[in-house]
């Protein structure tokens, strides 16, 4: 029974690594732009394809070994994913916001170039799935009658080491300070001579490369990769972000695990077709009873 | 007389619709193209109504098109079709004739129902949380239906023509044309009256500032309830055409990419426009069937037109203002009292 239930601890923990890297990157652009950047999830998917052919690339082209493979497929995946994201940006969120657009037609423009990069990667490559190669030996570990593989803690720990990361950059560093400063007051802060338009880019790179690693990690555990596969866990991974208290880490972080655990424990308890059932009645009550999420604070309006 | 030409025109062109499809002059397609125009309409106006007027971000809309479906589907089967399911109709199916505005209305007051899901919580909660609880209201919404294994589960639910050939051995005449011309008018009716009246004005309240609203003694609970009441009971009208035009109702197909299509509609013509919203989904509609060929490619081209839409007018075709409003000429030719 406890060997049961700390199996599907573990199991969570990994399910809620992959909506809590996606939920940082929704976080992120939300706490600075309070734009809902609903592209992110198919930044995840082509992550995971851009992982997808670099690792093909290192391993048949280049010859070379599965864990050089990987090594050259982490930080080349992060780059050019934060390039996709960073280009979403640069050509279809900053002419809007220039123009002092409603911040709805933002999400609205965000939802098609979405849908452009689902179709488009659809229409180019075919909607044939791709098997990710393996690039590490995977090793069962059991102890006590819980298995665990090195790739679910690799997963788990990645996940923490960038929260940590992340954590870092907006409570210690100059850019996490603009960014608050951002977030707070966004008329005076060009006033005070910070360079918007950089922070901003910033903060683009720093969700989207999280969001290509969880790509990469995503393709290693479940090696089938789709061009739909970003639409579902991307707004799964927003409800997460919601729920935690959007514009806050922590919340980002905390709301995905939880999202993942109620997901595993509905699988473990319940027929399966039950786990979106459950989890979303979970997540309106949550909102019902903390109308704000877990973290979030309610903003007082002066009139 | 200059004043109800807006009203001749209507008549003659459900008129000519009708006419038009009782003679065969019409495809079956440029008919079911039509249909799906009025069914459209009805989406976007009912949004229109949360996201452009009351300043709420809905984008689960679809799941109350899906209650309004099944909820008309299901009883109008039960009652006047002979089915695998629910075995001989309870009624006489040359009834179906008079009773199948009901049939839709219910389904319309059945989504109204399903609204209170997102109402009630829309007391405390404002902005991205309640956008939230749209989606996740949409997702338990199609997971509940295919849960059911009684009427089909996600494989589906079908029966919805044999009540359509009951209302055409009666009398035989384009039905569905008819109904859908019908039911659009009522609903853009519906919704225009219920804006401008004093009660709809508070909507507007709402939307410019809900703290203030409050202070000036407008009940924001319970425009808010009757808001989204009216506005996911229209989307179930909606539904409840789209299952009998079709013939046939599966829950994967009222998912978020559906409601996708109803926000791209509204955003499109312009939040706070019914003129707008009416204008961007026949174009929309049409849209969809013009790039038809290009198959797969069609979802990157028609995203890709609206980003470039967007960039060069980001408040819609409309705006916030009306076709009258536009064009004040036009004003000799209606009277919406």
């Amino acid at each position: 029974m406890l060997a049961s239930i700390l199996q599907n601890v573990i199991n969570a923990l990994q399910w809620g690594s992959f909506y809590a890297l996606i939920a940082l990157g929704y976080t992120l652009v939300y706490g600075v732009l309070t734009l809902i950047n609903f592209a992110h999830g198919d930044i995840f998917m082509v992550g995971a394809y851009i992982a997808f052919f670099v690792a093909s690339f290192a391993l048949t082209t280049l010859g070379m070994p599965g864990w050089a493979a990987l090594a050259l497929t982490i930080p080349a995946t992060m780059v050019l994913t934060s390039l996709v994201g960073v280009t979403l940006e640069r050509i279809a969120y900053r002419p809007l916001r220039r123009k002092g657009a409603h911040r709805l037609y933002v999400v609205i423009t965000a939802l098609m170039a979405g849908l452009i990069l689902e179709n488009g990667n659809l229409a180019i490559l075919g909607a044939s799935r791709k098997a990710f190669p393996p690039l590490i030996h995977e090793t069962v570990y059991t102890i006590g009658g819980v298995s665990f593989t090195n790739l679910k803690i690799a997963v788990i720990i990645s996940a923490f080491l960038v929260f940590a990361f992340l954590h870092w950059v907006v409570t210690r560093t100059r850019v996490g300070m603009a960014m608050r400063a951002i977030s707070y007051d966004k008329f005076a802060v060009p006033l005070m001579g910070i360079p918007m338009d950089n922070i901003i880019v910033v903060t683009f790179v720093l969700g989207s490369a999280f969001a290509g690693l969880a790509g990469i990690l995503f393709a290693m555990s479940y090696p089938v990769l789709e061009p739909y596969m970003g639409a579902l866990i991307g707004w799964k991974a927003f409800i997460a972000a919601v729920v935690g208290g959007i514009g806050d880490i922590r919340g980002a972080f905390i709301g995905g695990f939880l999202l993942g655990a109620v997901e595993i424990m509905v699988v473990a308890f319940f027929p399966s077709t039950f786990r979106d059932l459950i989890a979303f009645t979970v997540l309106l009550a949550i909102l019902t009873w903390k109308p704000t999420g877990l973290f979030g604070v309610a903003k007082t309006t002066k009139i | 007389m200059f004043r109800y030409t807006f009203h001749i025109i209507l008549i003659l062109t459900g008129g000519l619709i009708t006419w038009m499809a009782y003679e065969e002059m019409l495809g079956l397609y440029t008919l079911s193209v039509l249909m799906f125009m009025g069914v459209n309409i009805i989406m976007s106006t009912s949004l229109n109504l949360v996201n452009g007027y009351m300043g709420e971000f809905s984008c689960g809309h679809a799941g109350f098109m899906c209650v309004g479906a099944y909820i008309s589907s299901i009883l109008g089967v039960l009652l006047f079709a002979k089915d695998k399911v629910f075995g001989a109709p309870l009624l006489d199916p040359s009834l179906a004739i008079y009773a199948f505005p009901f049939l839709i209305l219910a389904g319309g007051v059945a989504a109204a129902l399903a609204g209170l899901l997102v109402a009630i919580p829309s007391y405390k909660t404002r902005g991205d949380y309640l956008a939230i609880i749209t989606i996740a209201a949409n997702y338990i919404i199609i997971s509940v239906i295919e849960n059911l294994g009684v009427i089909g589960g996600s494989r589906g639910f079908m029966g919805m023509k044999r009540v359509i050939n009951a209302m055409e051995d009666v009398a035989y005449l384009p039905w569905m044309p008819i109904w859908v011309f019908l039911f659009t008018v009522f609903s853009v009716w519906l919704l225009r009256r219920y804006l401008s009246s004093t009660f709809g004005k508070g909507v507007s309240a709402i939307c410019q500032d809900e703290v203030a609203a409050e202070i000036m003694s407008v009940n924001t609970n319970k425009i808010k309830t009757i808001s989204f009441m009216v506005s996911s009971g229209v989307a179930g009208i909606a539904g409840g055409l789209f299952a009998y035009v079709i013939g046939y109702v599966n829950p994967g197909s009222f998912n978020i990419l559906k409601s996708t299509e109803a926000l791209v509609m509204v955003y499109l013509g312009g939040m706070g426009s019914l003129s707008g919203s009416i204008l961007s989904a026949v174009l929309f509609t049409l849209l969809l069937e013009a790039l038809r060929p290009l198959q797969i490619i069609k979802w990157v081209v028609i995203p890709l037109l609206l980003i470039i839409l967007m960039q060069f007018r980001p408040e819609g075709i409309m705006g916030n203002k009306e076709l009258g409003d536009m064009f004040p000429w036009l004003k000799k030719f209606y009277k919406f009292k």
